[in-house]
C-alpha cells in the first residue's frame, strides 16, 4: 500500500459523512409527443413515459474519501452526481449534507453548501463560457462570493491557475485558444477557485488522450493531498476508477448493485453484474485473449425489468429474481451487494 | 468478380500500405495528416493502428479506402491490396472494390445506415450491388450476416428502422453490412469507443471469429493500448502522421522501442501502482500546421538530444521491429 494513501484513509474512518443519501430517487418524465398530447385530449388514456434515472439510493460519502462511481450508459451516474452536488433536486429521498438535509437548508446556508461541493464536467469546452477570458472564469464567481480580499483578484487569480498547472501569463484568452487538457485544468482551476472541499468529478477525463489523461489524474491526487478533498469520481474506465478510489460504487439501471472498497471491489467482486463487467475490461497485460461479451442488451430505463434489473442478461436468474428487488446487503465489513445469491447461500 | 486482377502477386500480404502520404492543402497550409506510414496486414490477422487524438488514424483508414475528399490527397506511397495499388486505381475501380472486397466500419454507425430507410431495404441493395443474386437470396444473406452478429430474432429486426436500435446494437447491425460480402480486408475506426463494456466485448468477440472464420485481415483503429493488447497481432503506433513504432503486439508492449510507446504504455492507470502518481508524457501533441524540423516528439522526449533535430529514419532494429528513433530503447524497459 502505498504511503500517499494511507493518512486520508485513515482520517475517513469513523468521521461523519461529507454527504449521506437516503433513499434517493429521481425520475423524469419525457412530455407526451404532438400525437400522445392529441388522443389525450380526445379522453383516451395515455401514460407519460417516465424515466427512473436513479431509483432509492443509499449512499454515503466521508471526508477525504475517494469514491468512485461506476455503471454503463445510461444507469443514472450523472444524475446521482448532480443531485449529490445540490445542482439537482431528488424526487424522493433526503439528501444529507454534513449532518443537514439539503433541501430544508436556509437561503446562506444553501448556497454556501452549494459553493462547497464544486462538480467537474467530462466537456471541458462546453462548461466554459467562450466570451470569457481565463481570468474572468477563474475570477468571477470567488469576487461575487466575497472570497477574495479587495484588490488582490489579478494574485488570487494568478494562483488558481498555478496550482490547476496553467502558466498565468496565458489568462487573457479564450478557451478556444487551449487544448483539451488545458481546458479542464481551467475547468479544474475555476471549480477549486470558489474554496470547495469536495469535488463532483463526472467523466473528467474521458476526452483526454492517454498522455493527458494521466497528467490531469495525478492532478487530482495531488489537490487531494494538498487541499485535503473528497471525491466522488464518476466514470465509465475501471482501470482509472481502480487506480483513484479508495470505495467503488456499481450501479446498473438506476440502482446500486455491488459497493465496497476499491481493492475488494477488483479481487472479490459478489454481483454477477459487477463480475462480468470486470471479465470484459480491456487489460493491457492481457494477450489476445477471448472476448464473449454479457449476454443481451442494456434495458430500456423507461421499462426496466421487474424484480432484479439484471435478471434479464444474468446466468445465475432464478424464479424469486424476477419478482423481487434485491436489497442491498453486507457480504463482508464494508462490502455490500444487491443480489438473492447471497440469501441461498 | 473481384476487380483484382488475377495477376494478384500470390502469397503476398492482403494489404500493405508502404510510405502513405495524405496531405490537406488548406488554406492556413499543408496539414500532412498522414506522413509516411507504413504497416501490413496477412490474412485473418488484425492489425491495432493506434495513436492520439489528430494523429492520422481516421486519414489512413479513409485513405485506404479511397474516400479522402479535397482538400485532401493521397500525395506518395503506395497501397497494396494483393499486391495491387489502390492509390493508382480509377475511382471507377475503387468503388467496385469498396464495400465488396474492401469495408470500413465507422465510429459512428450512422455513416454507414440511412436514417430513412429499413434495415433490410439498406442491407439488400448493398448485397445486390455488388453480387447477381435474387432478391430472395439477397435478404437470406443479409438475414445470416444479422445472425452472425448476435443479433436475435434477424427476420422481425430486419424490418425495423435505424432509430428503433440501441447504440451497440446499431454498430452491429452496420458491421453486418460490412461483413455482407466476406471482404478481404475491413478498416474498423474507432468501433467500440462509444460504446459500453460489456457491449464492446461482444463486438470484440464477434471481430476475433470473424477473421478466424472467413479470413479477413482486420485494420482496428483505436486509442486504446488495452483493446489492442488482446485483439491484435500486430501493432503500429501513430504519432502526428508518422508510424512510429510497428510490431508484433506481444514485443512491441513488452520491450517499446520507441519513447513514445514507451510514456502510452506508462501513463495507462493499471500499469502504475494504485493511488501513485501516474507516469506520464509531460507537455502537449503538437499543431499538425507548424510540426518541428526533425523528430515531432522532440519537445516531450526524455532521451532527445541534438541528432534528434534531423529526422529519424524508420528504421528495422530488431527482426519485423520498427521504429522512427535514433536513440530507441535497447531492452525491455519496465513500463
Ligand atoms: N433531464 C432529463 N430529462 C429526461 N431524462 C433524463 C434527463 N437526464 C437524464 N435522463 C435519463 O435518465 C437516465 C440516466 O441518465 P444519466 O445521464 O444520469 O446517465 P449516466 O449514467 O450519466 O450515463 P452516461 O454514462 O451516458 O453519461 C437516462 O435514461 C437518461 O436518458
Ligand atoms: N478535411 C480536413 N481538412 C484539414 N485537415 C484535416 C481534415 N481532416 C483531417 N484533418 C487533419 O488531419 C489530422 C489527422 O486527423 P485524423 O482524423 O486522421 O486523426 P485521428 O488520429 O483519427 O484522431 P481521432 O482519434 O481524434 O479520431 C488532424 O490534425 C486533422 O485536423
Ligand atoms: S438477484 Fe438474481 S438476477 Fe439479480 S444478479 Fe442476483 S442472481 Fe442475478
Ligand atoms: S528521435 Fe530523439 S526525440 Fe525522437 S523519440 Fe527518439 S530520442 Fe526522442
Ligand atoms: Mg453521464
Ligand atoms: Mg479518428
Amino acid at each position: 500500500m502505498s504511503a500517499v494513501l494511507e493518512a486520508p484513509r485513515a482520517a475517513a474512518q469513523g468521521s461523519v459523512p461529507i454527504i449521506e443519501l437516503r433513499g434517493v430517487s429521481k425520475r423524469f418524465s419525457n412530455p407526451l409527443d404532438f400525437a400522445g398530447r392529441l388522443v389525450k385530449r380526445l379522453g383516451v388514456k395515455v401514460r407519460e413515459d417516465v424515466v427512473h434515472a436513479v431509483d432509492g439510493v443509499d449512499l454515503s460519502v466521508r471526508k477525504g474519501e475517494v469514491v468512485g462511481l461506476v455503471g454503463e450508459s445510461g444507469c443514472g451516474k450523472s444524475t446521482l452526481g448532480r443531485m449529490v452536488a445540490g445542482i439537482m433536486p431528488p424526487s424522493d429521498g433526503q439528501v444529507v449534507w454534513r449532518g443537514q438535509d439539503l433541501t430544508k437548508l436556509s437561503g446562506a446556508d444553501a448556497k454556501r453548501a452549494k459553493l462547497r461541493t464544486q462538480m467537474i464536467f467530462q466537456d471541458p469546452y462546453a462548461s466554459l463560457n467562450p466570451r470569457l477570458k481565463v481570468a474572468e472564469i477563474v475570477g468571477e464567481a470567488p469576487q461575487y462570493h466575497g472570497l477574495v480580499p479587495r484588490g488582490g483578484l489579478e494574485a488570487y487569480v494568478d494562483d488558481q491557475l498555478r496550482r490547476a498547472g496553467l502558466d498565468p501569463s496565458l489568462k487573457r484568452r479564450y478557451p478556444h485558444q487551449f487544448s483539451g487538457g488545458q481546458r479542464q485544468r481551467i475547468g479544474i482551476a475555476r471549480a477549486l477557485a470558489v474554496q470547495p472541499d469536495f469535488l463532483v468529478c463526472d467523466e473528467a477525463v474521458a476526452a483526454l488522450d492517454v498522455s493527458i489523461q494521466a497528467q490531469i489524474l495525478n492532478l487530482f491526487m495531488k489537490l487531494r493531498r494538498e487541499l485535503d478533498l473528497t471525491y466522488l469520481f464518476i466514470s465509465h474506465d475501471l482501470g482509472v476508477v481502480e487506480h483513484l478510489s479508495d470505495r467503488v460504487v456499481i450501479m446498473y439501471l438506476g440502482r446500486v448493485v455491488e459497493e465496497a472498497p476499491s481493492e475488494e471491489v477488483f479481487a472479490r467482486p459478489n454481483h454477477p453484474y459487477t463480475r462480468a463487467l470486470l471479465a470484459e475490461v480491456p487489460r493491457i497485460e492481457a494477450r489476445k485473449r477471448v472476448f464473449a461479451g454479457v449476454q443481451g442488451e442494456i434495458p430500456s430505463p423507461l421499462n426496466p425489468p421487474s424484480g432484479c434489473h439484471f435478471h434479464p442478461r444474468c446466468p445465475f436468474a432464478f424464479d424469486r429474481c424476477r419478482a423481487e428487488r434485491p436489497a442491498l446487503k453486507q457480504v463482508a465489513p464494508g462490502h455490500r451487494s444487491a443480489c438473492h445469491l447471497n440469501d441461498a447461500a | 468478380m473481384s476487380a483484382v486482377p488475377a495477376s494478384a502477386a500470390p502469397g503476398a500480404p492482403t494489404l500493405e500500405v508502404r510510405n502513405l502520404r495524405t496531405h490537406f492543402l488548406t488554406r492556413a497550409g499543408v496539414v500532412k495528416a498522414v506522413d509516411d506510414v507504413s504497416f501490413t496486414v496477412r490474412s485473418g490477422k488484425v492489425l491495432g493502428l493506434v495513436g492520439e487524438s489528430g494523429s492520422g488514424k481516421s486519414v489512413t483508414g479513409f485513405s485506404i479506402l479511397g474516400l479522402v475528399d479535397p482538400p485532401g490527397r493521397i500525395v506518395g506511397g503506395q497501397i497494396l491490396f494483393k499486391g495491387q495499388d489502390l492509390a493508382t486505381l480509377s475511382e471507377e475501380a475503387m468503388r467496385k472494390l469498396r464495400g465488396n472486397r474492401i469495408a470500413m466500419i465507422f465510429q459512428d454507425p450512422m455513416m454507414t445506415l440511412n436514417p430513412v430507410l429499413r434495415i433490410d431495404t439498406q442491407m439488400i441493395e448493398t448485397v445486390l450491388a455488388h453480387a447477381r443474386v435474387s432478391r430472395e437470396e439477397a435478404r437470406q444473406r443479409a438475414r445470416d450476416a444479422l445472425g452472425q452478429v448476435g443479433i436475435a430474432s434477424p427476420d422481425e429486426r430486419l424490418r425495423s428502422y435505424p432509430h428503433q436500435f440501441s447504440g451497440g446494437m446499431r454498430q452491429r447491425v452496420a458491421i453486418a453490412i460490412a461483413l455482407l460480402h466476406k471482404p478481404d480486408v475491413i478498416v474498423a475506426d474507432e468501433p467500440t469507443t462509444a460504446l459500453d463494456v460489456t457491449i464492446q466485448g461482444q463486438i470484440l468477440a464477434e471481430a476475433q471469429k470473424l477473421c478466424a472464420q472467413t479470413g479477413t485481415a482486420l485494420v482496428w483503429i483505436t486509442h486504446d493500448l488495452s483493446v489492442v493488447a488482446g485483439l491484435a497481432d500486430d501493432i503500429a503506433v501513430m504519432y502526428a502522421g508518422k508510424v512510429v513504432e510497428n510490431g508484433p503486439v506481444e514485443q512491441v508492449l513488452d520491450a517499446p522501442l520507441h519513447p513514445y510507446t514507451l510514456g502510452l504504455i506508462g501513463s495507462v492507470p493499471s500499469r502504475n501502482r494504485r493511488g501513485e502518481p501516474l507516469r506520464q508524457i509531460p507537455g502537449m501533441t503538437p499543431s499538425m500546421l507548424n510540426l518541428p524540423a526533425g523528430c515531432a516528439f522532440r519537445a516531450r522526449c526524455p532521451r532527445a538530444e541534438a541528432r534528434c533535430a534531423e529526422p529519424p529514419p524508420f528504421a528495422e532494429y530488431r527482426p519485423g521491429r520498427f521504429a522512427r528513433c535514433i536513440h530507441p530503447h535497447e531492452e525491455a524497459v519496465a513500463a
